[in-house]
């Protein structure tokens, strides 16, 4: 099929990006990396858009050390945060998942704002953000605001993020000393969307817990997270099951899912060293 | 002449060699010509609208709006194509009792599957041929959707073609000896269920035609991703009313076909029915959903099964019931039926045993067409047998290498007849088994599985054996009335310089059919292989043949160019002979030279033959034959095919935590007679494992109860992928077939044929320890977990 848009236009600011989605009269829709949105139109998921096309934009890109959060530009791609040194050592979270998503072309395009602002549920880095208490700095016609991951994604691929405003950057605290990160997930093949996974950050000995694949939308596990704080890794395993509300699809089903979700938690645990 | 194959010293020595490809560099450099780079003057474009309803009567197609648009040239309905195009229906006469309605290029009166071609619009451009589909309006009324295949022919279910008064297409049973005497009193009996996923070829290049008709000459010209061009030609012509002679069907550059380009689809029919009304070149060019949807389908069949045995292990007999699901018609001129009558032929293959009873139910539903994919029936029947005579080992404490020793047909035990009626001219099971053991250190592997055992690892080990049907004779098609051509010819011409061109019917698809038959010409000649342009897949020139199916091109497509190289060198030699005033039989070509054939001492280069042929025959005697071109045909006729054997194995690690499946390592050791290019086998033998390896753990089409297709794209139709794949050891055992002097037979299907069940006895030997076992593929992590109990069924 081919892809059917209504228009395409290179933005040369984020000023003028809004201006180019004001423009476009409600059909209008951003474009960055394109590894989900072009795949769409070319399934004629959608028709006669206007793409606003963001990824010239100077600054949506590059990473940058803020006071005590590092703050990734949206166009970052996820080739570039498997390979950068200030996300390795102040967000090792992210540069674990990079690798975990899909496969070189598409690392080599896709973008960490693309990817948060579509919201799979079953993707790497909107659990990731959960789990980091990440903040979101949205820019739109009626200018900036900040929203935090855990009130951003709002269900299957919605968002907080109004249409005609921009994902700008992600801002990450940085990794206290002794810190540390996990992501573990199940696929069927290298590459594909996971059945199951979750992403761990234990901050001093406070543990926040990401899921993906096991919700309409990445899930922050308090039940489990609770447990692991006390370091009762078969409590947390138990509780993960009502953290989560999969999905049955083709794949799997939802009982299979939520019985990988704890069978992901202990091999974290494990790997984390949480005490029983 | 002879060809002293054992002697690998011998002059011209290709056969059996590693040679490069001729077309690889070309495709690497991405100078390849598929049917999507061809652009004709005046080319337009054609999508369809495709049936949303898996079953649905159509009440009113209202096109007027599709029509209106500038870049819309023309809108065809299936009443409009009857007109210039006839039906068709996918049978064979020596079926017996086969029923299937006649279809149409375009839906006419119902659709009957989602994704059945309904209305055809032409535009200047892909895209403006689209824009007009979407804007067609069809009234659909939603018939009740048949898509149970055990329920299928219950009275209660809904019967898809009225006129048949029941959903049954083809039934089969074949039987020999008192199965129900010898399953009464043996030993010891097992029993198991069945399911094959149904699934798809997934070919590179999805399937694209470009049709052109020149009224003024009367001439159709079809360019087309196809492995039988021939076979399209003559079924054109004939639907299309014109003389075959009038219809040339060209394929050129093929990106993969696996058996899913061997079809009539109504699509690529309507296709060249409009350019026949249009007198203009159309092109259809199908993306990754429309192949999906409208692709064969294949597999999909569910089975019981039960072997009996006797105190010794010793196996009396197998009696199976099998069923399949085939879409709401008869694939054309194949039909549909082929892959069960295939399971009912191939049950216990390779092993000894007297009483035999297999039957076939073969019923429609509204679903998409299954038919002929690559090893067809064989994955089903030989994970049928193989999962069978492992159980039966399980239960009466043997190891599955020593069960298959005592039964395994002798390797001096023919030429025989097997109970299924199979006539074998020479296999070599036991020297296979002795050669798998050998490659993967059997012994070793069991006991670092029983090492790892105590660690909580669960490893298992799988064995399959099996035999491949190739080299068909028209006993599988032609005897049916099908006009499928099991011969196969060739023309071999030497030009002036001494370089050769052969044109061949045997196709390339990708598996090197063109590198084969340069080798072979070349040593048939007695020139270098780079020597040799090879020609295919053009009906205005190459010699009539059936193309690529069933493993024939090396085994009858290599035949035919052999002979017909041979008999040029014979030609040359004889010409040579009046030249140099020698006796023809002294001489011999090597390497593009003629020499005496005792010393080997140089006498006259081909060059110069061609020139005096060519150029100046007048000075060659009058009366002379010189006819440096020539042509042989082949056809088997001792045996209705050259069956071949193999025997696989798997080593796999299952986790019982998450059920997930890691294919540790592949084995394979197949015999298909003489190799002709050892690269190009064991890299077709690790195509097909892929192919396989996807059958057991991946690859699944899946519809829900109503008939809709759930799954349409890559990323959610699971295909193997690199990653996944194990390394693969490939062995050979070199039994050639005596039917023909080259000796080979085929080799494009034993990966596919036996990985599944390799796979499928390698988790159930992984987790009988852990209790459950699993028989219904794909063997996804979550019906392992659910066979192992870790968590509800």
């Amino acid at each position: 099929m081919k892809a059917s848009i209504g228009g395409y236009a290179r933005a040369r600011s984020i000023e003028h990006a809004l201006s180019l989605f004001a423009e476009a009269d409600g059909a209008g829709r951003y474009l960055a990396g394109g590894q989900s949105l072009v795949a769409a139109l070319n399934l004629g998921a959608s028709a006669g858009d206007m793409l606003v096309d963001i990824s010239g934009i100077e600054a949506l890109r590059g990473v940058r050390i803020e006071g005590d959060r590092l703050v990734i530009g949206a166009l970052t791609r996820h080739s570039e945060i498997e390979r950068n040194d200030l996300v390795a050592r102040h967000v090792p979270l992210l540069a674990k998942a990079a690798p975990l998503i899909a496969h070189d072309a598409i690392r080599n395009r896709g973008t960490i704002g693309g990817s948060l602002s579509h919201a799979d549920p079953a993707a790497e880095y909107p659990a990731c953000a959960v789990a980091l208490d990440a903040i979101f700095n949205l820019e739109g016609p009626n200018g900036r605001r900040d929203v935090a991951a855990s009130e951003f994604f709002k269900g299957l691929f919605e968002t907080d993020r109004a249409e005609d405003e921009i994902l700008t950057a992600v801002s990450v605290p940085v990794a206290q000393a002794g810190e540390r990160h996990a992501i573990l997930e199940l696929t069927r093949r290298s590459g594909d969307y996971a059945l199951a996974g979750l992403a761990i950050v234990v901050r001093g000995d406070r543990h926040r817990i990401g899921a993906f694949g096991l919700g309409d939308r990445p899930l922050l596990c308090e039940g489990a997270m609770a447990a692991l704080d006390r370091g009762d890794v078969d409590a947390a395993a138990t509780a993960i099951a009502d953290d989560v509300d999969p999905m049955s699809d083709i794949q799997a089903s939802a009982d299979y899912r939520r019985h990988l979700a704890g069978v992901v938690l202990r091999r974290l645990a494990a790997e984390l060293g949480v005490a029983r | 002449m002879t060809i002293r194959f054992e002697d690998p010293n011998r002059p011209n020595s290709y056969i059996g060699r590693t040679v490069p490809r001729p077309n690889a560099g070309r495709l690497v450099k991405g100078r390849g010509r598929y049917v999507d780079d061809i652009l004709l003057p005046r080319m337009v474009h054609v999508a369809f609208v495709r049936s949303p309803y898996a079953h649905a009567r159509i009440a009113a197609i209202e096109t007027s709006q599709a029509k209106s648009l500038s870049g819309v040239l023309a809108v065809f309905t299936g009443r409009d194509l009857a007109e210039v195009c006839t039906p068709w229906e996918g049978r064979l006469a020596h079926l017996e009792g086969m029923k299937t309605p006649p279809q149409h290029p375009l839906a006419v009166e119902r659709a009957c599957w989602v994704g059945e071609p309904v209305v055809a619009v032409v535009g200047r451009t892909r895209a403006d041929a689209e824009e007009g589909a979407a804007m067609v309006e069809i009234e659909f009324e939603a018939l009740p959707a048949v898509t149970d295949i055990r329920t299928a022919l219950d009275p209660e279910t809904p019967v898809i073609h009225e006129a048949f008064g029941d959903n049954l297409c083809f039934r089969k049973t074949n039987e020999k000896g008192e199965v129900d005497r010898i399953f009464a009193e043996a030993h010891t009996v097992v029993e198991e269920s069945f399911k094959t996923a149904r699934h798809t070829g997934v070919t590179l290049e999805p399937r694209v035609i470009l049709a052109d008709w020149s009224e003024a000459e009367g001439e159709m010209t079809v360019h087309v991703s196809n492995q039988a061009p021939h076979m399209l030609q003559v079924l054109l012509a004939s639907h299309l009313g014109i003389p075959e002679s009038g219809v040339r069907v060209i394929c050129g550059d093929v990106g993969g076909s696996f058996g899913v380009k061997v079809h009539v689809y109504p699509d690529e029919v309507a296709t060249a029915a409009i350019a026949k009304i249009l007198g203009r070149p159309v092109k259809f060019s199908s993306d990754r959903l429309e192949a999906f949807t409208s692709d064969i389908h294949a597999r999909d069949h569910e089975a019981t099964g039960r072997i009996a045995l006797d105190e010794t292990g010793r196996i009396l007999a197998f009696d199976v019931d099998d069923w399949t699901g085939i879409g709401p018609y008869s694939i054309y001129p194949r039909t549909s039926a082929v892959e069960g009558l295939q399971v009912t032929n191939l049950i216990g293959g390779p092993y000894e045993f007297d009483h035999y009873r297999c039957r076939t139910s073969v019923v429609f539903q509204n679903k998409g067409i299954c038919a002929q994919y690559r090893a067809v029936g064989h994955p089903v029947a030989v994970a049928i047998t193989e999962g069978l005579v492992d159980k039966a080992a399980a239960q009466m404490g043997l190891d599955p290498v020593e069960i298959r020793r005592r039964n395994l047909i002798r390797d001096d035990a023919y030429p025989r007849t097997t109970a299924a009626g199979l006539k074998l001219e020479a296999l070599s099971h036991h020297k296979s088994l002795d050669a798998l053991i050998e490659a993967m250190d059997y012994e070793a592997l069991r006991s670092e599985q029983a090492s790892l055992r105590e660690k909580g690892v669960h490893r298992g080990i799988g064995i399959a054996s099996f035999i491949e049907l190739t080299n068909p004779s028209p006993f599988m098609y032609g005897i049916g009335g099908a006009r499928i051509s099991a011969q196969d010819g060739c023309t071999v011409r030497m030009d002036p310089d001494g370089s050769v061109v052969a044109l061949t019917g045997v196709t390339e698809q990708g598996q090197g059919t063109e590198a084969i038959t340069a080798q072979i010409v070349a040593e048939a000649v007695g020139v270098s292989p780079g020597m040799v342009r090879i020609v295919t897949g053009d009906t205005r020139v190459t010699p009539f043949g059936g193309g690529t199916w069933a493993s024939r091109g090396a085994g009858i497509g290599g035949e035919a160019a052999l002979q017909a190289g041979r008999a040029v060198r014979g030609q040359v030699l004889a010409v040579a002979a009046a030249m140099l005033q020698a006796n023809a039989k002294d001489l011999d070509i090597r390497d593009g030279i003629v020499v005496d054939a005792g010393t080997g001492a140089e006498r006259m280069p081909l060059a110069e033959i061609g020139r005096i042929v060519y150029f100046r025959g007048d000075t060659l005697p009058k009366g002379l034959p010189r006819e440096l071109m020539q042509t042989r045909h082949f056809l088997t006729s001792d045996y209705p095919y050259a069956f071949t054997n193999g025997v696989q194995a798997s080593y796999v690690e299952v986790d019982a935590e998450t059920g997930f499946v890691k294919l540790l390592k592949h084995w394979c050791v197949e015999d298909c007679g003489r190799i002709i290019n050892p690269l190009l086998v064991d890299e077709q033998i690790r195509g097909g494992i892929v192919q396989g390896l996807g059958a057991a753990l991946f690859e699944e089409i899946c519809y829900d109860e109503a008939g809709q297709l759930l799954n349409g794209t890559m990323a959610d139709y699971l295909v193997p992928m690199s990653g996944e794949m194990p390394d693969m050891i490939i062995r050979h055992v070199e039994t050639p077939t005596a039917e023909s002097e080259l000796g080979a037979k085929g080799a494009g299907e034993a990966g596919t044929a036996g990985a599944p069940a390799a796979v499928m006895n390698a988790i159930n030997d992984a987790i009988r320890p852990l209790g459950g076992s699993v028989t219904h593929m794909p063997f996804t992590p979550e019906r392992v977990l659910r066979a192992i109990g870790a968590i509800g069924k």
